[in-house]
């Protein structure tokens, strides 16, 4: 509310402020009374110093205000983004997420914030300055209001024939960011395709494009200003020219005409102001509609109302005809119905796009299923709550994602109240403790961006570590033990072993060790379980499984019996 | 408060209107730095003559700007004071015309500094880009993607403010300033120095106000950059903050940095809202001065109306330029970090270099030489691998195994010369690769990388991406050849299928599968695998390994692999360890020799 008052008192006084100057004109100078013009010229300094600080505290407060717009639109986003089902991730691209929750935010905070409130002064002050001057001389008055929708008009023009163009100059830039986000990613490849030139020659393309409309943007902007400006100019000549006029004929003061020609110079400043302003505001208008979009996304997958919370005593995962699709594509998982017992280690095996991550993915909800149900110790997951299942499940993803934080902190991820000891253990027994203590900060040490300072195998026991300190009931693995070598790939067998004991597991299997020790194998053809059982009874009834068993053997001929430690390199 | 007719134009479009909203890396917050202005100045000489055009045009503005309230000290002193109609539709027409002039003179002025200013930036872009081919691969693995994407777009950007609006409203501003000053005690020598008083008040307010902000707005980019960060890390990271159930944790972290930066942005702005009033007051100062003494000297009759009228217009006049000053004040802030950034970029020397003198590379056998080669990636790193003698004869498949870390990478990379040896020598064919042309050098070389990268675009883009000209049938013969062709056109869109962000439409086997095709297509002499065939399952294996197998024949070959049984077929096997090969030859002869190689081969098919 104060800062409508403000608005208000701040207009008055820019209004009165030409009548003071009239007033010393005509009142003060030229009868040598220094009184008079003493009062004047005080009660002019006294104004602007109370304009002054109202000022200051309508900054403040608006720019407090928008800030908090900002702030919570942020947080909202942040909080949707990471609440979104993988659904919605397969699809979002990264920089896209980030530029709506950055420019486009701040976008909308710009209207928001002083914009809106200069733009009711601006409206205001032109409504009452036309006041004052028809009140003062009608005539004169009329006159100078004449030039008011003329600008307005104009102003009006100009954004309509602006936006798209300012749109489409935005999206060209998008297309630009990607060309140079894309070459960097891939830059060993341009490199050995020797593709730099052809590289360089793409990005000149949209390079020549986004300079063109920006050329012809520079064009339109270039003239509105000034136009607006001499509009307003050739007005205040017109002013003077027939106030002059009225002036010699005596039927006007000068004072009243210098005061005149103020006012006409202040009507400018409002309507270029919103001359400015609404191409802004009509680009807002698409941030705001880009941030909302998100904000007003579903996520697909979310609690029941009042669900329970999940207490997994056993740990008994069953699939009862379950079927699954990715929104429109065709189907990726049909019927598929299995019992994995407590404690059982389930091996998933198949082509890739067979659909193992699919079923492992249903498990936690991160989708739900299209037909079927999942239950966990009988308890159908899609009716507890979300979080409460999660934490009961561990996950050791194929791509391993470490945050930006300390190792420490990293490892604590899923239970940031884990005490040290406990995050050495977890750590020991992921066969990560070793290679920790020998980083020159040891838990402390930070890891880059995306864990880059680590080899992929440190980060691959590390998500093990991770996984087990939240002593998941169930746990989701993906063996793939890429870019590693056999040393590192060891230490992590041992950790996976350890891993399992007591829990029921499902594996992602890429490797036969997995296969021979796991209690029962699904092997996945085009979404159908194709074969199940136990290894040594699949080798028989099998073909399917003999077949992807024997190529592996087939590589493996010269297979030599041989302990699983003690080897040094 | 404008007194006063005549409203000069300052150039903000609607981009102008937004408040400047700042993005990179804290900086020192200068608001002026030589060096960076230099060599941005390198960009705007192109354009000498249309910045002089613009330069004519702004002092044509300044000049009509300064002549408007001397047209309405004589419209009232000589014309209405003294009841002449006709003199006052005369020099209103002049007034007209005056106005016109500063429209044309304005409106010009503005077109040609925005024009030459993107066209500065497309061409600073262009000449980033081009330095970004340039440097090897030692820049970018020290650097993240993201930063340098947003020195190329973000950081260039500022530097327009900085360039052409930045210098011409600065020198007007200045002439406009010096011009008044002129004016004003040509007109009235004793009010004009009384209204002079005002300025070392004003000299004051500005540099208080110049100290606070520099660090006050360097605070708000450190701040905002860490939103940027913290929520470019959820994004990445949001599978397992959903896995791990963190939602809440990942939001509060959150919400801390983006407090931070709101607080920041609150604090900057609060001490522009102290400092635009207190111009504001000071200009009024001024205005009062002119009217307390000039209303008194108007009484004794020592000063015309009309000069004191004048006086009150030239006076605000005075301020603008000052109001405007500050303004552009944080503009230039990040402009300056900006364009400090971008130098630096631009001033990156790349470490591989072709020789003035380097020769063309055709014709190449595929005979690779590694010549007592000592290598490490960076001076104050250790040594990756010491004295390494290897020769592979045109043809062979040498495979590469050993631990993480022990030097297989980079024995690739020194190959294809992605860095340059710290000693010794890599000959390709006889000659040293650092004597050749490195493009031509890379077109004698494929790469199929580890992380199977794939570039947004089509499946079909991807795999011409060697061969641009290459028509679809080469494309599909190349697919056929890679056992890619299969599974491509089981997609609805076959070839033409998008590569979605992340390329995650496709599986890891699949882009490997892709990738292949795209070496095939190029058909190189030499070709380097980065552990291929990790991370997928079996029956794609095979798929690979056969593919693999039809691109090896008649090509030299180095693989890096980690799997055993996927080199277990190569001509020659060298096992690297500690930046060494400690041992070379067959796979029976080395499995007979019982020792690196036998133990490794030993444990992986144990399990």
């Amino acid at each position: 509310m104060g800062v409508y008052i403000t608005l208000v008192l701040i207009d008055l006084i820019t209004i009165i402020n030409p009548q003071l100057i009239r007033w010393t004109i005509d009142q003060g100078i030229g009868t040598g009374d220094d009184s008079l013009l003493t009062l004047a010229v005080g009660g002019l300094l006294a104004l602007i110093l109370i304009k002054g600080v109202l000022t200051y505290y309508q900054g403040l407060w608006t720019e407090v205000a928008s800030q908090s717009v900002a702030y919570d639109l942020r947080n909202a986003l942040q909080r949707k983004i990471t609440e979104l089902s993988f659904s919605f991730h397969d699809q979002a691209e990264a920089g896209d997420l980030l530029s709506r929750a950055i420019q486009d935010v701040e976008r909308v905070r710009f209207l928001t914030g002083r914009a809106i409130f200069r733009i009711i002064e601006s409206v205001f002050l032109m409504i009452i300055t036309a006041g004052v001057m028809i009140w003062m001389n009608p005539q004169l008055g009329l006159l100078a209001v004449l030039s008011m929708p003329l600008l307005i008009m104009r102003s009006i023009h100009f954004g309509r024939i602006f936006r798209p163009l300012s749109l489409q100059i935005q999206k060209q830039l998008a297309v630009l960011t990607t060309r140079v986000e894309q070459n960097l990613r891939g830059v060993r490849v341009v490199k050995t395709f020797a593709q730099e030139e052809a590289e360089i020659e793409r990005f000149a393309r949209e390079n020549r494009k986004w300079y063109e409309l920006s050329a012809l943007s520079a064009k339109m902007q270039s003239n509105h200003m000034p136009l607006l400006n001499l509009i307003a100019n050739l007005s205040s000549v017109v002013i003077l020219l027939y106030g002059g006029t009225l002036v010699i004929n005596q039927a006007l003061t000068l004072g009243e005409l210098v005061a005149f020609t103020t006012y006409v110079a202040q009507i400018v400043t409002p309507v270029r102001y919103l001359g400015m302003v609404l191409p802004a505001i009509t680009i807002a208008g698409a941030s705001a509609e880009r941030v909302f979009e998100i904000l007003d996304t579903a996520p697909l997958v979310t609690d029941e109302p009042d669900a329970p919370d999940l207490v997994v005593e056993r740990g008994e995962v069953v699939f009862e005809n379950v079927a699954f699709a990715y929104g429109r594509q065709a189907g990726v998982l049909k019927d598929i119905s299995f019992v994995a017992k407590p404690r059982q280690v389930i091996a998933l095996l198949g082509a890739t796009g067979s659909g193992k991550t699919s079923v492992v993915n249903l498990i936690p909800r991160f989708y739900d299923p299209t037909a079927g149900r999942i239950t966990i110790d009988g308890r159908d997951i899609h009716t507890v709550s979300l979080n409460s299942l999660r934490s009961q499940i561990g996950m050791v993803l194929q791509e391993t994602t470490l945050f930006a934080a300390s190792i420490r902190e990293n490892l604590a991820f899923g239970r940031p109240q884990a005490t040290q000891l406990e995050i050495e253990t977890a750590a020991k027994d992921a066969q990560a403790h070793e290679f920790i203590m020998q980083l020159p900060d040891g838990y402390d040490t930070e890891v880059g961006e995306r864990g880059r300072t680590l080899s992929g195998g440190q980060k691959q026991r590390l998500a093990i570590a991770r996984a087990l300190l939240t002593d998941p009931r169930i746990l989701i693995l993906d063996d793939a033990t890429s870019s590693v070598d056999s040393e590192t790939e060891h230490l992590i067998q041992v950790a996976l072993e350890r891993v399992m004991q007591g829990r029921t597991t499902f594996v992602i299997a890429h490797r036969l060790s997995t296969v021979h020790s796991a209690d029962l194998i699904l092997v996945l053809d085009k979404g159908r379980i194709a074969a199940r059982g136990r290894h040594a009874e699949l080798l028989q009834s099998s073909t399917l499984y003999a077949g992807i068993y024997h190529q592996q053997l087939k590589l493996g001929s010269a297979r030599l019996e041989t302990a699983k430690s003690g080897v040094t390199l | 408060m404008s007194f006063g007719i005549g409203v000069s134009g300052a150039g903000m479009g609607p981009r102008g209107a937004m408040e400047s909203f700042a993005e990179g890396n804290g900086q020192r917050g200068q608001v002026y730095n030589p060096r960076v202005v230099r060599r941005m100045l390198v960009y705007l000489r192109p354009y000498t003559k249309m910045m002089a055009l613009a330069f004519v045009a702004m002092l044509a503005d300044s000049a009509l700007t300064l002549l408007a309230p001397y047209l309405l000290k004589v419209t009232v002193d000589t014309y209405i004071a003294q009841g002449d109609q006709a003199g006052l539709v005369h020099i209103s027409l002049w007034t007209a015309g005056t106005f016109s002039g500063i429209y044309l003179a304005n409106r010009t002025q503005q077109y040609l500094l925005s024009l030459v200013g993107q066209r500065m930036l497309a061409n600073i872009r262009r000449d980033l880009f081009y330095h970004l081919q340039e440097l090897s691969l030692r820049y970018h693995d020290t650097h993240i993607v993201g930063v340098t994407v947003s020195r190329v777009m973000n950081d260039v950007a500022t530097i327009n403010d900085l360039l052409s609006q930045g210098i011409i409203t600065l020198l007007g501003d200045v002439f406009v300033l010096a011009g008044i000053i002129v004016v004003m005690l040509t007109m009235n020598l004793q009010l004009a120095l009384l209204t002079f008083t005002v300025l070392p008040l004003m000299l004051l307010v500005t540099l208080w106000f110049s100290r606070r902000a520099r660090v006050a707005f360097r605070e708000t980019r450190t701040s905002v950059a860490k939103v940027v960060g913290g929520l470019a890390e959820d994004i990445a990271g949001v599978r397992v903050i959903q896995a791990f159930g963190q939602e809440d944790t990942s939001q509060e972290n959150f919400s801390a940095v983006n407090a931070v930066n709101r607080q920041a942005n609150i604090s900057a702005m609060s001490l522009s809202f102290i400092f635009l009033p207190a111009i504001e007051f000071l200009g009024i100062l001024a205005t009062a001065i002119v009217l307390w003494f000039g209303g008194r000297a108007v009484g004794t009759g020592t000063v015309t109306l009309g000069v004191l009228v004048a006086f009150l217009a030239y006076v605000t006049r005075f301020f603008n330029p000052v109001q405007e000053l500050s303004r552009m004040f944080t503009t230039l802030q990040t402009a300056m970090a900006g364009g400090e950034q971008v130098v630096k970029l631009l001033d990156t020397v790349p470490d591989v270099l072709d020789q003035p003198e380097a020769i063309e590379l055709t014709d190449v056998v595929g005979g690779v030489k590694f010549e007592h080669v000592s290598f490490r990636y960076r001076p104050e790193l250790p040594e990756v691998l010491h004295d390494v003698c290897l020769e592979i004869q045109p043809g062979q498949t040498v495979a590469l195994v050993g631990p993480t870390g022990a030097g297989k990478t980079s024995l690739g990379n020194l190959i294809a010369r992605f860095y340059d040896v710290t000693a010794g020598a890599v000959l390709i064919d006889g000659i040293d690769v650092r004597t050749v042309k490195q493009r031509q050098l890379h077109r004698q070389i494929g790469l199929v990388p580890q992380d199977a990268f794939l570039f947004s675009g089509t499946i079909a883009d991807n795999i011409r991406f060697g061969c641009p000209a290459a028509t679809a049938e080469a494309v599909e013969r190349a697919a056929k050849l890679a056992n890619a062709h299969e599974f491509i056109t089981a997609k609805p869109e076959g070839y033409e299928t998008r590569i979605q962000e992340g390329a995650s439409n496709l599986s890891v086997g699949q882009r490997q599968l892709v990738c292949i095709a795209r070496a095939i297509l190029t058909d190189p002499r030499i070709l380097i695998l980065d552990e291929a065939t990790s991370n997928v399952d079996s029956l794609t294996e095979s798929l690979i390994q056969d593919a693999l197998r039809k691109l090896l024949q008649a090509r030299t070959a180095v693989v890096i692999a980690h799997r055993l049984s996927t080199i277990r077929n190569a001509d020659l096997i060298c096992v690297v360890q500690d930046g060494q090969i400690v041992e070379q030859g067959k796979h029976q002869a080395l499995l007979a020799r019982a020792g690196v190689y036998a133990a490794l081969y030993q444990r992986q098919f144990a399990e």
